[in-house]
This record gives structure tokens, sequence and C-alpha cells, in this order.
């Protein structure tokens, strides 16, 4: 299968850093999944013959992070933890909040494929509980309207990208009704 | 390595450095229990079972993944310690279901009797039980998830023990589970260790799951009745309406230099014995049909025959056949009964390997020979030819694991990719059917090197490859069928001046080895001595035919032309395993003698249901020479072994069979291997007799009494007949052997049998047939790193 330029480059860039080929395989995953979206059969397949591995040791890896993914997921994976500090501050409040807007429970993803609920474990963020985390970024000391503010942004963030690709108008339409309701 | 000195429950301990702590402690007698820890797998730490005191150390300790060091003082058993193994015994029962009753582990589970030891009686757990249906992952392996404490011994053994990594762990921490390679299902080589390995009933296995309870069978450990590598494998028996019915097939036995390993065939081909085809009375054709007879009728018949065949026509008139899986006892019988009372050398059986020429190159050379338990230990091994993963699984396992355990140098020659590649220090791929010129040239002869270099290899390279073999000590050397005649003996030219090089013939066959040293041959009698010289068997023989006699391809041409007026089969399917046209015995009268009406059974004119391997009792020898006990676990109403057969057909000739079968004298009594009423009073004579160390030597029918000829005759064969019957394997040895005699390269035709396939048994073992329906065996993805 194809990967983009920039992913053969860090691969290539990698794998030669590690004393055995097989070493390279967690990063290698995370970012077949940026680019994907999921590890799919298919990435499997090739990362398994590109590592000398076998595609069950590559599904034992993957199936040990919660990070890593087989299954497609929106364009933002809204990670809530509700551990013990967060829980304490009010993380619940906040999975509940996000549930009842998005219409999605846990591992739910909206019909128009732009978000994944998710309740976590700790995400190492106590200190700033309650946490809550969009793909890579973190978003701290929650409130429900602080939360409604990350979700805005979000959205905004999709339908500014959704302009500029203008032959996509009846999604576009979607949206702008959502971020009105 | 330099000993350590420590103390464990006030006991002083020595053990070389580097040693494990739960090691340590049985020598001592001290048991630390463990469920993850297994011997010559990866350390795994992850029950937390074995944990002991250590003086100084703030926690307690894992004894399976610590190493003993000088001054140590170690407490494997308090309150603390007991406390500590209560619990953990607690967590792994918060999932477990309690199945005891049902589970084919009850009885013999080590989840049970821990608890019994360590009385987790109680549970805090109050969670409803997470349960999960009995999955079926291949026809062999089942796999009950609830059932399963994760120590992931099946994982390792699967992966570092056979080198097929189908069993991987899934999730992380509670919700681990075990995962088959192919998401749903496994595609493995069916060998059966995950699940003899498992500490409780989560695998099991199709063959034996939900069909009875350890303690209702009696166990009996005998030898592998399928390929030439003579592992031991125990029988679980019990009674049935046809006599003892054999259920199981497993490891429970582990003195066999095989220990923990059996392949599918040796842990689940047994089932065969039980087949709905298996003959239980004799049949004689009568107007064209074979049709029910009495043992009586069948034996006088053939007796008539056989004797007017021999007085009218002569010995020469009549041919015999052995078996590759009968008995020593029985096939040195065969080769005697043929000389003396059938007057005939027309003998042979289905050779899939040279050892006449073997023996003769090796003769007078002592301790040449590498005995299986060599292979595991050897510092570098040399493997020309053949495919062990398939053909000879135990050595496969041997090869691999010393080489993982003990990292020796292994040297692979092969016209194909063969999966041993893997372990291979170096692999060198020659074209097919150059397996001769590689020995040739090993010897000396650098023009051979032509024909054995190809795309992947450089005469350098060769010459390098020689040049470090030439520099090993203590290799083992060895060879497949590939390798016959002239070739041989370069080969053995080449080891013999390696010091304390060994070498291992392969052949295919449970007793093909046994068949050979035997003297099942037109021109050799047992040992590889030639029919017209002398030796000791002229001697005590008698009057023997002199001349050489027809090999099978020659019995095959005599009978075309009407000079083969009988032949007898003892246990060999040639029509059906050497492409010999049905009917070319059509005008002979045959006597065939087996389980089932194979392809020669149903051309025979008498056919005498026989007992198999599983079903009597005497030796076996493996390829490499390794003398083993077989003891009689299965017993089929109606069938008869092969000795006792051979014996009754002498005696309907009218010959003395004590002339044949050396038994004490005087004394009459029937021990061993009778049947009908009086069977279980023999029966229990008989392990009276065997439970004293004594040897019931009172029956013509006896195979021990021949055995005492094969120790005192067959050279090589005196060794120790005490170790022989504790169940030790005995090494014998071809340095006495007589001169052997050159044959004829096609006279030897591999059998080509696959990891699920054994010749004509293959056939009747529904085991072997489910498998290669389901699918066909793919080397695994990738090699260990
Ligand atoms: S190869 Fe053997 S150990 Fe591995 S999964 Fe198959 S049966 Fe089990
Ligand atoms: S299936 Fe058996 S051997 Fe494998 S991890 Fe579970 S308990 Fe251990
Ligand atoms: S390796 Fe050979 S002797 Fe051992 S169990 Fe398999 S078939 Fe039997
Ligand atoms: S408990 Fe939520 S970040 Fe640690
Ligand atoms: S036996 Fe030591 S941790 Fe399992």
């Amino acid at each position: 299968m194809k990967f983009s330029e920039e992913f053969e480059a860090r691969f290539a860039e990698m794998v030669p850093h590690y004393p055995t080929k097989r070493s390279a395989l967690v990063p290698t995953l995370l970012y077949a999944q940026d680019e994907v979206g999921f590890l799919s059969d298919e990435v499997i397949a090739e990362l398994a013959g590109r590592l000398d591995l076998t595609e069950l040791e590559v599904r034992n890896v993957i199936s040990y992070y919660s990070m890593l993914t087989t299954k497609p997921r929106g364009k933002f994976n809204l990670q809530v933890c509700t551990n013990i500090s967060c829980l304490v501050r009010g993380g619940e409040e906040i999975l509940q909040h996000c549930a009842k807007k998005l219409g999605v429970g846990h591992k739910g993803t909206t019909p128009d494929g732009l978000f994944t609920l998710e309740e976590v474990e700790c995400i190492g963020a106590c200190s700033w509980a309650p946490a809550a985390q969009v793909n890579y970024d973190f978003h701290e000391n929650l409130t429900t309207e602080k939360m409604d503010r990350v979700l805005d942004k979000c959205l905004a963030q999709a339908q500014e990208q959704l302009q500029r690709i203008k032959s996509v108008d009846s999604l576009a339409d979607t949206l702008s009704q959502r971020s009105e309701g | 390595m330099a000993d350590v000195t420590l103390t464990v429950d006030g006991k002083k301990v020595t053990a070389p450095a580097g040693t494990l702590l739960i090691e340590a402690c049985k020598t001592v007698g001290i048991e630390v229990p463990s469920f993850c820890y297994y011997p010559n797998l990866s350390l795994q730490g992850a029950c937390r079972m074995c944990l002991v005191k250590i003086e100084k150390m703030p926690k307690l300790q894992t004894a399976c993944t610590t190493v003993i060091s000088e001054g140590m003082i170690v407490t494997s058993d308090s309150e603390e310690i007991k406390q500590a193994r209560k619990s953990m015994l607690e967590m792994l029962l918060g999932n477990h279901p309690l199945d005891c009753p049902v589970c084919d582990a009850g009885g013999e589970c080590e989840l049970q009797d821990m608890t019994f030891s360590y009385g987790a009686a109680e549970s805090k757990f109050m969670e409803a039980k997470n349960h999960k249906d009995e999955q079926q992952w291949s026809p062999v392996v089942f796999f009950d998830r609830p059932r399963c404490i994760l120590c992931y011994r099946c994982v390792r053994v699967c992966g570092e023990g056979m080198d097929v990594w189908a069993l991987g762990v899934q999730n992380r921490g509670v919700s681990s589970i075990i995962a088959p390679n192919k998401e749903d299902h496994l595609e493995c080589e069916e060998c059966g260790m995950c699940i003899d390995i498992c500490p409780v009933g989560a695998l099991t296995s199709g063959a034996y799951r939900y069909k009875t309870r350890p303690w209702e069978m009696k166990h009996v450990g005998t030898i592998c009745t399928h390929c030439g590598d003579g592992c031991k494998t125990t029988l679980g028996v019990r009674r049935a309406d046809t006599g003892m019915e054999i259920v199981r097939g497993d490891n429970r036995d582990k003195s066999g230099t095989n220990g923990d390993f059996l392949c599918i065939k040796g842990r689940y081909a047994f089932d065969f014995a039980n087949h709905e085809e298996r003959l239980t009375q004799p049949l004689i054709r009568k107007e064209g049909k074979l049709t029910p007879a009495t043992w009586e009728e069948a034996f006088q018949l053939i007796g008539k025959k056989f004797a007017e065949v021999r007085d009218r026509d002569g010995g020469s008139a009549i041919g015999v056949i052995g078996s590759t899986r009968t008995t020593n006892e029985e096939s040195y019988l065969l080769s005697k009964f043929a000389r003396m009372v059938l007057k005939t050398n027309n003998v042979d059986h289905h050779r899939t390997a040279d050892f006449p020429a073997f023996a003769a190159a090796l003769r007078g050379k002592a301790d040449a020979t590498a005995s299986m338990a060599d292979v595991f230990t050897a510092p570098a091994i040399l493997l020309i030819g053949n495919d062990p993963t398939e053909q000879h699984p135990l050595l496969a396992w041997q090869i691999r694991n010393n080489v993982r355990l003990h990292r020796s140098r292994l040297y692979v020659i092969n016209s194909q990719a063969i999966k041993l590649r893997r372990q291979a220090t170096n692999f060198m791929q020659i074209p097919a059917g150059a397996e001769g010129k590689v020995a040739a040239f090993l010897a000396g002869d650098d023009a051979a090197a032509d024909a054995i270099i190809n795309s992947s290899s450089t005469k350098d390279q060769w010459n390098s490859l020689r040049d470090t073999l030439r520099g090993e000590q203590n290799l083992v050397i060895a060879f497949g069928s590939e390798i016959l005649g002239s070739d041989l003996s370069s080969l053995v030219t080449f080891g013999s001046a390696i010091a304390g090089a060994k070498f291992v013939c392969l052949a295919d066959y449970a007793n093909s080895r046994g068949a050979a040293d035997m003297g099942l041959y037109p021109d050799l009698l047992p040992g590889y001595h030639p029919i017209s010289g002398s030796s000791e068997f002229h001697t005590e023989w008698g009057e023997i035919p002199q001349a050489a006699g027809l090999d099978l391809s020659g019995m095959v041409e005599a009978a075309s032309t009407n000079k083969l007026k009988a032949l007898y089969v003892v246990g060999s399917n040639p029509i059906g395993r050497l492409k010999i046209d049905s009917f070319a015995f059509s005008n002979s009268f045959v006597v065939v003698q087996d389980m089932f009406l194979t392809e020669t059974a149903v051309v025979a004119d008498v056919a005498l249901p026989a007992a198999n391997a599983y079903e009597k009792s005497g030796t076996f020898t493996n390829t490499c020479g390794d003398l083993q006990l077989v003891k009689k676990a299965g017993e089929v109403t109606g069938t008869k072994a092969d000795f006792e057969m051979i014996v009754r057909i002498a005696d309907a000739m009218g010959f003395d069979v004590r002339k044949l079968v050396p038994i004490g004298g005087g004394t009459h009594a029937d021990m061993g291997q009778s049947r009908g009423a009086q069977s279980g009073e023999a029966d229990r004579h008989a392990v009276w007799l065997e439970a004293h160390g004594l040897e019931p030597k009172l029956s013509p029918f006896d195979p021990m009494a021949i055995l005492d000829e094969i120790q005192r005759l067959v050279p090589g064969y005196d060794v120790s007949r005490m170790n022989l019957l504790a169940g030790n394997s005995q090494h014998t040895s071809l340095a006495k052997a007589g001169p052997g005699v050159a044959h004829r390269p096609e006279s030897i035709s591999p059998a080509n049998d696959t990891l699920f396939s054994s010749g004509t048994l293959g056939h009747y073992s529904r085991a072997l047939k489910s498998v290669m329906e389901s699918h066909e065996v793919k080397p695994a993805e990738v090699a260990a790193d």
C-alpha cells in the first residue's frame, strides 16, 4: 500500500535508530494512524511485512495501547478523563455534557464523522483536572462552557477546511446548521 | 560456571552461578509453586505464585526470575508467603468458571492443586463473571477463555519452542486474552504443545475433550508408531466393549528423549486403532470373496499352502515382505522364520534409507552414530537434505532448541528453503538432486563444486563452509535419503576426519531402522551380515539358503512369470505405497497381516487381523539407533500380534517353535498376549511380574525371548537390559556390524510424509485427515529474532 512521502521519509529515518527493526513498531503505527485515520487490515499487513513481524504480533501491540485503533473514528477524537482526580473535579459531568451534545456514547462516532467520544483513564493532567484530549491537544480545568468552546473551535476548524473545498457544499450546510443550533 | 552457595529454609544449596532460584530450590527438594515459569522457556514473571522471602530485600521476590547469589538467605514458606500466594489465587479465581466437574483438566489441573494447597476457599469478589463461549480454533485446538489464567506458557512454547508464533496476547491487564494468529482460528502445525503445557483446562484438544476423566484411564508410556524419531507418548486407555480403547495421547510421561515434545501424530493420531474398518476376524478367499473364518482354519490353510509350495517349488518360490512398524522382535522373527522355516531369502521391506551402506561406512568406527539426545546437545550440526520440520518433527525440535538454548551452530544444505534455515548459522541452497555432489565436495572432490553452485552461492563460500566444518568438533551430521551408496561413504569419509563427529541417517517410519537392523533384506541377515558369508546366525539358525534372494521388485517380476507361488506380507502395503500393480500377485497365494483391508490386503487369499504397535510389547529402534521399549496400551478383541501369528504359522507348518523362539525350559503358561475368558487373569500375572522387574518368558508368543536372542546376536544391541526395561532409550552401535552390501539406489523410496500424513496408517486417522482437510500448513510468516 502507499503512504505519503512524508511518512516514508520519517519511516526511513526512524528504523535505523533501533537495534532491531521491530522496535520501530509503535511510532510507525502512530504515524500510519495519523495518516490513514485508523489501522486497517491493509496497514497491519504492510507494517508487519516491513518490520519482519507476524500480523498477530502487530495486532497484539495495537490492542495493548488505547491510543491505537483498528476501527475508523471521527476527525476529532475527544477523550474525556474520568479517573480519580478528574472525577472529583467534575470529569463525569464533562463526559455527560459531551455525550448529550454530540448524541453519542463511549466510543461512539457522530454520523457526520466529525467526533468520536471516548471515556478514558488518567491522561496525566491531574494537576489541572478535569481534563480532556482532542487528538493530540490537551484541554484542562474544564467546565461545561469551556468544553463547548473547545467543541465549537473544532467545528469552526472543520468548517474552514470545508469551505476551502468548495465542492462539498451540502456537508458545509449541515455544519453551519449544527453550529447555530 | 563457578558454584554459588545459598541457604533456603535453613538448608545449604550449592548450584552453578546463573541458576534461577526456583531451580536451585528443586535440587534440594524444595518445591516453589509456579504457573508461568516453565523450564527452557523465556521468563515471564506474570503469575507471582513463586514469591519467596529473600533477606535484605524489602518485598517478596519471584523465585522464577531471581538468579542465585552467594550467601543469599531464602525462606520459601511462611505465613506472609502463604498469604501472598492465597491472594494471587483469589485473583486468578476471580473470573474462573470453577467448572472443574466437567473440565478436561479436572484431576490434573495445576490451579486445582494450588487452590488445594493454599486454600483460597472464599472469594471477596462480588462481580458477575465474564463469560465467553468455548471457541474452536482448529480441528485440534479448542479454547475456553474464562478458564485461562494468563500464564503465557502456550504463547511461548508455540513461538520459542515450535518457531510457529501462532498464539499471541491481546489487550492489557485484566482484559488480556490469548488470541490465535488468524483472528478467529489458527493456522499452525497443530502439534498440541500449547494444549499439554496449559496448566489449566483453557486449551483442550479435539481428540480428547469431554471424553473421560484422567483418573478413569490407565496411562501407558510407549513409543510413537509414526515417524522414525521415536518419541515417547503416553497413551490413556480405558475399558471398552472391544477391549482397551485408547482415548488420549499426551506427554504426561516426560521420560523420553522428546521431553515435552510430541507432534500431532504422536499426540493425536492414535485414533486409527479405533477405526471402524479395523479387521477383527481372519478372512479367507472363498469363491473369489474374502469370507470370515476362524483362526484355526486360517492357520491350517496357510501352513498347508506354504509347506506345499516350499516342498514342491522350493523356498525361492515364496516371498516375504516385512514391516517398518512392527517391533524389532517381530522383524527379527520374520527374518528368521523366512530363512529357517520357509527356506527363502526373498525377504524385503519398504526401504527409506540406505542403512546397509551406512553400516558399511561406519564399520569399525566406535561412537560414530549420534543419539536423538545428542542432537540437542551437540555444539554444531550439519543437515544435508530432508525437511525435518515435516518428516522428522522431533529431530527438528531438538535442533531448534539446541540452537536457541545452547547456541549450537547449525549448517543447513538443502535444495528447498526449509523452515530450519531460520535457525541456521549458514544456509546453502543447492540445485535439486545435488546432495550427493555436496558429499563428494565435502570429501575433497573440488570438481563436484560446479554441480552445487547456483545463483545464491559461490565457490568461495563453499570452500569456506568446508573449512569451517572441518574446524568444528563433535559435529552431528544428519542427512536424508538423498544421500545413498558411495555418496554416503564420501560423507562418512569427510566426517570421520572431524574429531568427535557423529552421524544420523534419516529413515521415515517408526521402525525402519529396526527392519534394516533385523535383516529384512534378501541378501543380509540381522546386523548387516551378508547371507553368503559366515556369521553367528549361520551357526545358530542352522541350515539356511545361501544364495541372495529377490528384492521387492524382483519378487514382482518373479510373480509376473509365475515363479513366485506364495507371498507373505506382514504389516506392509506395497501395492498402495510403492505403486505396484494390484494384479501383480494374482497367481500367487497371498497372505497379508494388517489392521485394515489395505490395497494389498484386498488382493490377499488370507487376510489376518493384526494388532498395531500400541497393542503389543517389544522394542523399536529409531532412526538414530536408539533402542526403546514398546509397551502394550490398547487392545482390540479379535486381533493378534504379528509375533503370535508368525509363530502359529510356523507351528501349522509342523516346525518346532522352540527352535524359532527360545523360551525357557519346561514351564507352560501363556502370560501376556492371550485373549478370551482368561485374559484378565493372565494380564494380572504379567502386570505383577512386570512390577517386580521379572519377565514372563514362558510362552512361545513372548517377544522378550527373541529380545534375548537379538541382544545376544545382533551387533550393537548388547545394551543394558535394565535401563531398557526402566523405559530409557539405549543407543545401539554399528561399529561391529557386518560389512553390508551395495544396493541399487532405486530400491529406496522415501515415504515423503508431511507433518499431517503417515503412510497407509494416516488414511485411517481422523485427526490427521481433518487437519489436512482444514488447511495446508504454511510456515509462520517470519523468524524469531
Ligand atoms: S503450532 Fe502447536 S503450540 Fe502453536 S498453536 Fe498450533 S498446536 Fe498450539
Ligand atoms: S491458555 Fe493456558 S497456557 Fe495459555 S495463557 Fe491461558 S492458562 Fe496459560
Ligand atoms: S516426531 Fe515422529 S515420533 Fe515424535 S510424535 Fe511426531 S511422528 Fe511420533
Ligand atoms: S485523573 Fe484525569 S488526568 Fe489524571
Ligand atoms: S512462576 Fe514466578 S511469577 Fe509466575
